[in-house]
């Protein structure tokens, strides 16, 4: 029996070290990018609302001149859970849009938004997005977060699903927006258009760096850096990609505890069962 | 399936009832009566909690379906709707993501329990391989499924296993124009997906019934693989096996939850988050977990058509395995040589499953080569040898000896 366990054991530690050699050299080229602090990591995480309001602010102001947020209405913002805006001001934002209509005579109208409207987009369909964009679209932010990610590598990504960490991709979009530099490296052959970026696969990104100090003025007095910045718009963007997050993790807590003690009471169960027959 | 029973309905109105249609007498003898091994451990309780799970997927399923677009401009956003707007639609659809993987998880360590105990062999060969279809089926459904999302990773995962039947001779194309319902993969495309990912489990539930009814034929193996040959050997299901696998459902329930609370698309690619677009191929084409160890069999063989054919090989060769396995011991407890084979395939699977989830170059596709020989090997040349050179150690005379042996 034992002989069989050492077998197994040698087995197994010869095939990871055999897997694991390729596996690192193959991690390469954009270096992997720094784990920031979110309020919404971890199994009781939540969402930070003044850093939601302000990322909420550099979409408005920054993004949304080339980027949509189709899938969100603009009332989800008073949603629990999320930036904590009233109903109010969710209204009143929603009027501060233009939304394309048609009146009841079938013309085409613009109204004030409402609650209930998507986030209109900026361009009027991806033909246009894509001509004045250099050829490509810039993508939809309303799931983004969940769509960028980075490879963590063996054993990483196996320990990630214990440590719960999956904060992938806001960590790799706030690298991102920190991660441009005003000169390529030299005997970097930069093409036409392009933007040096450390983080993104490659290094060639045609998003021209959109974020300048002091671009947007923060009413809360948070500072008005790029390192600020990345990290707000980036919360917002998870909480636009999973606006019920917060109230997943709480069900889930509750979920845990029903289910640990359920199973304590079917074990003892069992038990008192099966003692007859042991 | 009847015939254990000693059912007698109480009231006068259930005597009245059962008189006209035993089926108070049918779900009595199949689960309260119904005598089980006494030695089985808790690897026997995967049966269970696929059941569970198969009914899990079919109520989310439902609810699922009755938000869902399948439409190729609607899909995705019918999707993230589930996702922000339906009451609870975010539960309803990780529980249904994370409840395929948890189903997968589930059936491989059921299959592989089958295979360490010998639970295919005589007289379980018709069990087997009805558990083989209802696997066969479960891959066509989980499949389908994941298209439904219409990301970018569904859509392209459509395109290379709808295309993997144009390496036919001849008819291959005409096939893969005839399954995508026009020249790409499209809206007919994602409609007939779509009715059969609702139909597919209902299969599944019908040959689930005829796997419960093989198995209460020929009664269930235990980890001795020896039958039972009195009472003294066998326990009723109610209460043993129902306490039993209550408890395990409820742990592996506490899996699942930790999936579906706190890292609901850890087991998913992020890719699958992009809407799907015919123009641009993602960088890497990667199926689910589940599906990797066959993906790296498709692609460790250098013909396109040979690939096809392994993959599918891979698969069906599990249909013949109670022939194919020459011994006449069941339980690999009496086997020392098949135990080592055993887990060595164990490890051949996980690593198959690894390399299938790297690009197809340099020394990821020699260890695939590799690998993929070994799976073969096990069941072509491993197990028909085995039976004929193997020194088997000596069986117990019957379960209640082996569980009570030494305190007798």
């Amino acid at each position: 029996m034992n002989n069989h366990r050492t077998i197994i054991a040698l087995a197994l530690a010869g095939a990871l070290i055999a897997l694991s050699g390729p596996a690192f050299a193959q991690e390469h080229e954009a270096s992997p990018p720094p784990r920031v602090k979110w309020s919404f990591a971890g199994p009781f995480g939540k969402y930070d609302q003044a850093q939601l309001q302000r990322g909420f602010k550099i979409y408005k102001e920054v993004c949304a001149s080339c980027h949509s947020l189709d899938m969100l209405s603009i009332g989800s913002l008073a949603d629990p859970g999320g930036p904590g805006f009233s109903q109010a001001q969710a209204a009143a934002i929603a009027s501060e849009y233009k939304i394309k209509d048609l009146d009841d005579r079938g013309s085409q109208i613009e109204r004030a938004g409402r609650p209930a409207d998507h986030f209109p987009a900026p361009f009027a369909n991806e033909l246009a997005a894509k001509a004045m964009n250099g050829g490509v679209a810039p993508p939809d932010m309303s799931t983004l977060a969940k769509a960028r990610t980075y490879s963590r590598g063996f054993p990483w990504f196996m320990l990630d699903m214990f440590t719960q960490y999956q904060e992938h991709g806001p960590d790799y979009i706030a690298a991102l927006l920190k991660g441009y530099k005003e000169a390529a490296p030299k005997g970097f052959k930069m093409p036409e258009g392009g933007h040096y970026n450390e983080y993104f696969p490659g290094h060639v990104i045609a998003m021209p760096p959109p974020l300048q100090p002091g671009q947007v003025t923060f009413d809360d007095g948070a500072p008005a850096t790029i390192d600020q910045y990345a990290n707000d718009i980036s919360a917002f963007l998870v909480w636009a990609a999973e606006p019920h997050m917060v109230a997943r993790k709480r069900i889930g807590f509750q979920v845990m505890i029903f289910l640990i003690v359920l199973a304590g009471l079917m074990y003892f169960t069992k038990k008192k069962v099966w003692s007859a027959v042991h | 399936m009847s015939g254990n029973s000693t059912y007698q309905p109480q009231s006068k109105a259930l005597q009245w009832f059962e008189k006209r249609l035993p089926i108070g007498g049918l779900i009595h003898s199949s689960f309260v009566a119904y005598p089980t091994p006494r030695n089985l451990n808790y690897w026997w309780t995967f049966g269970g909690i696929l059941s569970f799970m198969l009914g899990v997927q079919i109520v989310t399923g439902i609810v699922l379906a009755m938000h869902y677009t399948p439409h190729v401009d609607f899909a995705f956003k019918s999707v993230e709707a589930i996702m922000r707007d339906v009451n609870y639609g975010w539960l309803l659809r990780y529980l249904h993501s994370n409840g395929a993987a948890m189903f997968f998880l589930a059936v491989y360590i059921h299959m592989f329990r089958g295979l360490y105990y010998g639970s295919y062999k005589e007289p379980r060969e018709v069990l087997w391989i009805l558990g083989v279809i209802i696997y066969l089926l479960m891959m066509a459904t989980g499949f389908m499924g994941y298209v439904l999302v219409w990301g970018q990773m569904s859509f392209w995962a459509a395109t290379v296993i709808t295309n993997l039947f144009s390496a036919i001779p001849v008819v291959g194309d005409i096939i893969v124009s005839w399954l995508w319902g026009g020249y790409a993969v499209g809206n007919p495309t994602l409609n007939r997906f779509y009715s059969l990912h609702y139909l597919l489990p209902f299969v599944i539930v019908g040959v689930v019934i005829l796997h419960v009814w093989a198995l209460h034929v020929s009664g269930q193996n235990n980890p001795t693989g020896i039958e039972p040959k009195s009472d003294k050997d066998t326990v009723p299901f109610t209460p043993y096996a129902t306490a039993k696998d209550g408890f395990m459902v409820a742990c592996f329930c506490i899996l699942y939850a930790w999936f579906v609370f706190y890292i609901p698309n850890f087991l998913g690619h992020a890719d699958n988050y992009i809407p799907a677009n015919p123009a641009v191929t993602p960088a890497e084409i990667v199926p689910e977990w589940y599906y990797l160890p066959f993906y790296a069999i498709l692609r460790s063989i250098p013909n396109k058509l040979m690939g096809v054919i392994a993959l599918f090989g891979s698969i069906g060769i599990l249909a013949f395995l109670p022939w194919l396995d020459t011994s006449r011991i069941k339980s690999a407890r009496y086997r020392p040589l098949f135990k080592q084979f055993f887990w060595l395939f164990v490890i051949a699977c996980i690593g198959l499953g690894w390399l299938g989830s790297k690009p197809p170059e340099g020394i990821y596709v020699i260890m695939s080569r590799l690998l993929t020989f070994y799976y073969f090997a096990f069941f072509l040349i491993v197990l028909p040898l085995l039976g004929i050179f193997e020194k088997t150690k000596p069986l117990p005379n019957s379960i209640s000896e082996s569980v009570l042996g030494a305190k007798a």
